[in-house]
C-alpha cells in the first residue's frame, strides 16, 4: 500500500513554472507521479509541461480533483502557499523550501489545526527532500533510481543521509515502501511520530528506519510512542555524535541547546525504548538486514 | 544571528521597553563624550561582545568620573575578553557601551524563547534575577514562572498580569511590568527573534521595570525581511573562517580536528564527521556545500578547509542526486587545478552516474585517493592523515 502517495494520487505543483518547479515536476512526471496541474498566481489559464496552470489552489482542486501538493515557492511566500493549500482542502502538502522563518511555520501549524481532524491537511517538511513510494510515485526531489521497492518504511530529517541509507539498503536487496523526509527545520509540518503511526497501519510495511539528528524533542517523543504502540521493529540512528554544543549544524533545527538534544542522549533513549540503533552511518543497510532477518 | 547588548536594547527601546540611557563608543574619547552627553553621576562601561558572563571577567566597570570612564574604555577596547562563555580564545572588544548607572531595588528574570516542543513562544519569568536560568531550574524549579503564547492571537495582557502578580511587585510596579512584558513580546515577534533574555530585569526606585541587560538572537531565515536586524551583524565576533564561508554562502563550522570535510547535505555532513571519529580520526570542520556542487563551489570549499593549519587530510563526500557524479568529478578535478592541495585528498562519490564520475577521477592524473563507501572513505582519510596511506 505504502503511505501518503501512490501512482494514483493527483498532485499539483505550486510554483511549477519556476526553474526548480519545472525541473522537479518533469522528474516526478517521468517517475510516474500523477501530476495533474500547477499553480502560479498570474499564469492561470496557461499550460506547462502539458498540464493546466491555475491562479489559485482552490481553482486547481476544483478543476483537477488534486489531493496533494508540492511547493517550490520561495521562503518569503511559502507559508502563504501552504496555508492556501490547506484552505483549499488539499490533504497532503509537501514543502521542499529551505529558509522559511520559524515563526511562519509556527503560524502555519496553528493554521492547520483550525480544521477538525477528519479535514486536516498533513504537511511534510519544510526543508526536506520529499516523499517517495518507490515504484509508484515521487513527491520530492530525490533521485528515484537509488530506491528499490520493498517492505521497509523510512523517515528522515536529512535528505542526503536518507539517500545514503536507501542506497545501502538497495545494495543489500532491501526495498522501501515509502521514504518520508520530515526536513531539517525546528518546527516542521509532521514529526517522526506522525509517520510511524501511518507505517504501523500500512500492511506493506514490515519495519521502519528512523534517521534523526541533534536538536529537538521529536526522536525522544517517537521512541516513547514506539515503546507503547508499535508492533513492527524500528531501526534508529542519530547523526551528530561529534557536533559541538550550541552550534547550528546546517539545518536550522540541528542545534544542541537543551537537555536531551544531543545524539548520544537520543541514541540512548532509542535503545531504552526497544529500537535497534545502527552503530554508525555506514551500517544502515546491515542493521536493517539484521533486524529483518532475525 | 546574535547582536550586542546595546543593539538589543536599541530594538527593545524602540518597542517601548524601558532601558537605561546609554550610548555606544568605539574609542576612549567617544566613551568620555558619551558620558558627558548622557549626563548622570556614574556610568557602567560595558564590553560589547557576543557572549555573556562579562561581569565576572572584568568586562563591566562602574565609573564615577570621566577619567575613570576613559581608563575603563582604554582597558577594554582593542583586547580580547575571555569569559566562561567565550572559550579560551575570548572575543575581541571593539565597542563599549556607556550606560547611566541607576540605582535599583530588585533583580528579576524575563526571557522569551521559541519552544520547539510546544511550537509556540514561551515567556519565562522569575524573581531570581541575576542568576543563570539553568541554575534556577536546577536549584529552585518552582521559582520559574511560564506562560505559552497562542499563535492565533498573540500574547494577551492577562498572561502578562499572571506573571507580574507572581513576581511580588507593587501595583504600580506590576503595571510597568505588564507593559514591559507585552512590549518585549512584540519586539520578539516583530523582529523574528529566536531568543530574548533580560537578566536582570530590574525594578527602579521610582517603580519602573527596566531591562538592565539584554541578550537577543534572531532567526537567520527571517533576516531577509528584517533589514534593521540584519544590518546589526558584527563579523568580528565570529570565527573568521566562518565569516568568510558565510560570504560565499557555504555552511562552515570550524572544529579542532585534523580531517577536513566537504559534504553535500547537513545530515550527511554530520554523519561523515561521525564516521571519521568512528574510524579513529578527528573532524576539522563541518561543511555543507548544499545542492550546488559546481567546480567554483568545490574550489572555494577546498580553499576554506585548507586554510585551517590543523588539516592533515581532506575528505570529500558527495552523494549526487540531482547533481551528477560526472559533473561533481569534473568539479573536483577543476578545483584541484586552481587550488594547491598539499595534503592527501580522499574523494567518495555516490549516486547518479557514479561510474562515469569515478572514471573521470581515475583518468584525471590527480593524486587522489578514491573510495566507494562511506566507511571506506572515512578509513582511508584517517589512514592518510596518519601518513599510512598515499595517493596512487
Amino acid at each position: 500500500m505504502s503511505i501518503l502517495i501512490d501512482e494514483n494520487t493527483p498532485v499539483i505543483v505550486q510554483g511549477m513554472t519556476g526553474d526548480k518547479g519545472t525541473f522537479h515536476a518533469k522528474e516526478m512526471i517521468e517517475y510516474g507521479t500523477n501530476v495533474v496541474g500547477g499553480v502560479t498566481p498570474g499564469k492561470g489559464g496557461g499550460r506547462h509541461l502539458d498540464r493546466p496552470l491555475f491562479n489559485t489552489v482552490k481553482e486547481a482542486v476544483k478543476e483537477t480533483g488534486a489531493e496533494a501538493s508540492i511547493t517550490f515557492v520561495a521562503p518569503a511566500f511559502c507559508s502563504d502557499a501552504i496555508m492556501e493549500s490547506a484552505d483549499a482542502g488539499i490533504k497532503l502538502v509537501c514543502s521542499i523550501t529551505d529558509g522559511i522563518p520559524a515563526q511562519d511555520m509556527m503560524r502555519v501549524k496553528r493554521y492547520l489545526m483550525r480544521y477538525p481532524k477528519d479535514r486536516r491537511t498533513m504537511m511534510v517538511g519544510p526543508n526536506c527532500a520529499g516523499i517517495i513510494s518507490p515504484g509508484k510515485a515521487m513527491l520530492g526531489i530525490m533521485p528515484g533510481h537509488i530506491y528499490l521497492q520493498g517492505k521497509v518504511g523510512v523517515i528522515s530529517r536529512s535528505g542526503t543521509l536518507g539517500y545514503e541509507a536507501a542506497a545501502q539498503m538497495k545494495e543489500m536487496g532491501i526495498g522501501i515502501t515509502t521514504s518520508v523526509g520530515i526536513g531539517g527545520d525546528p518546527i516542521n509540518g509532521s514529526s517522526f511520530l506522525d509517520h510511524l503511526a501511518l507505517f504501523e497501519e500500512d500492511p506493506e510495511t514490515e519495519a521502519v528506519l528512523m534517521i534523526g539528528e541533534i536538536g529537538g524533542p521529536q526522536e525522544a517523543e517517537a521512541s516513547a510512542w514506539i515503546k507503547d504502540n508499535m508492533s513492527k521493529p524500528v531501526i534508529g540512528f542519530v547523526a551528530g555524535l561529534t557536533a559541538p554544543k550550541g552550534r547550528r549544524m546546517g539545518h536550522a533545527g540541528a542545534i544542541i541547546s537543551a537537555a536531551g538534544d544531543s545524539a548520544a542522549e537520543k541514541a540512548e533513549i532509542m535503545r531504552a525504548c526497544g529500537l535497534t540503533v545502527a552503530p554508525n552511518p555506514s551500517e544502515f543497510g546491515s542493521t536493517v538486514a539484521g533486524v529483518l532477518g532475525a | 544571528m546574535d547582536v550586542h547588548e546595546y543593539q538589543a536594547k536599541e530594538l527593545l527601546g524602540s518597542f517601548g521597553v524601558p532601558v537605561p540611557k546609554g550610548a555606544v563608543a568605539f574609542s576612549p574619547d567617544q566613551a568620555v563624550y558619551a558620558a558627558t552627553e548622557l549626563g548622570g553621576w556614574s556610568w557602567a562601561v560595558k564590553a560589547q561582545i557576543h557572549a555573556g558572563a562579562r561581569g565576572k571577567a572584568g568586562g563591566i566597570k562602574i565609573c564615577k568620573t570621566y577619567h575613570e570612564v576613559r581608563e575603563a574604555a582604554q582597558e577594554l577596547l582593542g583586547k580580547r575578553l575571555v569569559t566562561h562563555q567565550t572559550g579560551p580564545e575570548g572575543k575581541p572588544v571593539q565597542r563599549v557601551y556607556i550606560e547611566v548607572a541607576e540605582p535599583f531595588e530588585r533583580e528579576l528574570y524575563l526571557g522569551y524563547v521559541l519552544d520547539r516542543k510546544a511550537e509556540r513562544i514561551r515567556v519565562i519569568a522569575s524573581q531570581q534575577g541575576g542568576m543563570e536560568i539553568e541554575e534556577i531550574a536546577r536549584t529552585d524549579p518552582d521559582a520559574i514562572l511560564q506562560v505559552v503564547v497562542e499563535p492565533a492571537v498573540g500574547l494577551q495582557s492577562f498572561q502578562a498580569r499572571e506573571l507580574a502578580f507572581q513576581l511580588g511587585l507593587s501595583i504600580k510596579q506590576a503595571q510597568s511590568c505588564v507593559s514591559t512584558i507585552m512590549n518585549a513580546y512584540r519586539a520578539f515577534r516583530d523582529c523574528d527573534a529566536q531568543m530574548l533574555e533580560i537578566n536582570p530585569l530590574v525594578v527602579t526606585k521610582d517603580d519602573r521595570v527596566m531591562a538592565l541587560d539584554a541578550k537577543m538572537s534572531f532567526d537567520d531565515n527571517a533576516l531577509f525581511r528584517r533589514h534593521n536586524v540584519a544590518d546589526m551583524h558584527d563579523p568580528s565576533q565570529q570565527d573568521p573562517r566562518e565569516a568568510q564561508a558565510a560570504e560565499h554562502n557555504l555552511n562552515y563550522i570550524g572544529l579542532d580536528g585534523e580531517i577536513g570535510c566537504i559534504v553535500n547535505g547537513a545530515g550527511l555532513a554530520m554523519a561523515t564527521m561521525d564516521m571519521i571519529k568512528h574510524a579513529g580520526g578527528t573532524p576539522a570542520n563541518f561543511l555543507d556545500v548544499g545542492g550546488g556542487a559546481s567546480p567554483d563551489r568545490i574550489a572555494t570549499a577546498l580553499k576554506l578547509v585548507l586554510s585551517d593549519d590543523n588539516v592533515k587530510a581532506v575528505l570529500v563526500n558527495i552523494f549526487a542526486g540531482i547533481n551528477r557524479c560526472d559533473w561533481v568529478a569534473k568539479g573536483v578535478v577543476q578545483a584541484c587545478e586552481t587550488v594547491d592541495v598539499k595534503v592527501p585528498l580522499v574523494v567518495r562519490l555516490a549516486g547518479t552516474n557514479v561510474e562515469e564520475g569515478r572514471k573521470i577521477l581515475a583518468e584525471s592524473g590527480l593524486k587522489l585517493i578514491t573510495a566507494e563507501t562511506l566507511a571506506e572513505a572515512a578509513e582511508k582519510a584517517v589512514a592518510a592523515c596518519q601518513g599510512k596511506l598515499q595517493a596512487a
